[in-house]
């Protein structure tokens, strides 16, 4: 073997992919050709030094469980992509949710009054949305597309979450004006209905309990987490509405 | 059937790390990655019925790998643009001895730094190869490439990523 065939045929012998025979033929060479052997440990040391010295990004630990969550749980029937089915987990959460629900919908039943106005905001936001056919500024039903378009918009970037698998297509997202400062307007659909997902960041990073409203035929779900408040209106029943909440939750108590 | 769960998991989970070493070389931060590490498995999920191999992990990563290519299609467009032509490069390698001797000087930082800034082809089959210790032909069913064309790709990645060691090494 000469010095080109050996150069050609160096990273398949360093690979250990090429036979023996051929093998045999370029450790021949190699003891042989000083040239050939300077160019082969200097591959040599490349290769060690990519194998110990380069980053190993090992999967963090709760990825699995948000995957083992996200993973649609098959039943008797075979799964229908497009149709919402709601797995025991997300049936487990949202009956979670609807104990956190009953329970802060009790504590709180004096204190609502003072979220009154928010609330007729938060409605009139919604209906405006869907009247002026103005539901998305950016419509897209990719979340890396929903996300980035916020910034320069907004002094915060909202966490903008894919749930077209669990039913509740994203379809977009625009600015809004609520609560006397700009906020993200998410919009997801699930069937025929619209929902509008409101974030904008709160002062306090206190988690508050989930409360629950009906207004005008509305049903409106709203909490606060890791400074940011949440609100979430849809003519959707209500039912309905508190798993679309529970999934936005879970990514959180995944992590 | 929930036995199609189970059997899911016990193929897939496994290689969680795999997937994720791969996603996160490929889009350089985690929270992408851990994006597509989760899209690439909802993916495989449904394409299960379709995997009739042995190779679970090679399968696996073919998903997650063309799960990041059509992010980056549509976030990094210019990335994938930051292609190769494998003829106009082709030229021997000296073999020089300040080359070996950057290579042992080469810290950790410096490494990644060299790494991270070598076009897609050249850095997936490097991580494939060196990280994941994929074969040739693994390396070909992940990538899709013919299993001629991997030694010659590998050749040029090593090629092209001393090169950029040298780069880093010099801005240092």
């Amino acid at each position: 073997m000469n010095c080109n065939e050996t150069r050609n045929l160096m990273h398949g012998h360093l690979d250990k992919e090429i036979d023996l025979v051929r093998a045999v033929e370029i450790e021949k060479h190699l003891e042989g050709c000083a040239a050939c052997n300077a160019v082969y440990s200097q591959e040599t040391a490349m290769r060690s030094a990519i194998r110990e010295r380069v980053s190993y990004y090992a999967a963090p630990q709760w990825l699995e469980a948000r995957i083992r969550a996200a993973l649609p749980k098959q039943g008797k029937k075979a799964i229908d992509y497009r149709q919402p089915s709601l797995n025991w987990l997300g049936f487990a959460a949202s009956m979670a949710f609807a104990v956190v629900i009953t329970w802060g919908v009790a504590l709180h039943f004096n204190a609502a009054s003072e979220d009154e106005l928010l609330t007729e905001e938060i409605i009139s936001g919604h209906v405006r949305s869907l009247m002026a056919d103005h539901l998305a500024d950016v419509a897209s039903s990719d979340q890396h597309t929903v996300k980035p378009w916020f910034n320069g918009k907004l002094d915060f970037s909202p966490e903008v979450l894919d749930l077209t698998t669990q039913g509740f297509p994203l379809i977009g997202g625009r600015l809004d004006y609520i609560n006397n400062r700009p906020v993200a307007a998410l919009v997801y659909g699930h069937r025929k209905h619209f929902i509008n997902l409101f974030i904008w960041p709160e002062e306090s990073r206190e988690k508050s309990l989930v409360r629950t409203k009906t207004k005008q035929g509305y049903n409106l779900i709203h909490w606060k987490d890791s400074g940011m408040a949440f609100w979430v209106v849809s003519d959707l029943q209500e039912k309905e509405l508190m798993q679309f909440a529970s999934l936005l939750q879970q990514p959180a108590t995944a992590q | 059937m929930a036995d199609k769960n189970r059997r899911f998991e016990e193929i897939a989970l496994p290689h969680l790390s795999s997937a994720y070493n791969l996603a996160r070389w490929l889009t350089r931060n985690d929270h992408d990655a851990e994006d597509m590490v989760q899209e690439a498995y909802l993916r495989a999920f449904k394409f299960f019925d379709s995997f009739r191999g042995d190779d679970g992990r090679a399968w696996l990563l073919a998903i997650v790998r063309n799960t990041c290519y059509t992010w980056l299609k549509q976030n990094r467009v210019q990335e994938l643009h930051d292609s190769f032509d494998e003829e106009e490069h082709a030229e021997a390698d000296s073999g020089s001895d300040p080359q070996t001797l950057m290579l042992q000087n080469a810290d950790k930082r410096l490494l990644d730094l060299a790494l991270e800034t070598l076009s897609l082809e050249f850095r997936e089959i490097l991580i494939m190869r060196e990280l994941e210790d994929l074969s040739y032909k693994e390396i070909a069913t992940v990538a899709g490439i013919p299993l001629g064309t991997v030694m010659s790709r590998l050749a040029r990645a090593r090629k092209m990523l001393r090169d950029s060691l040298e780069r880093v090494m010099q801005e240092k």
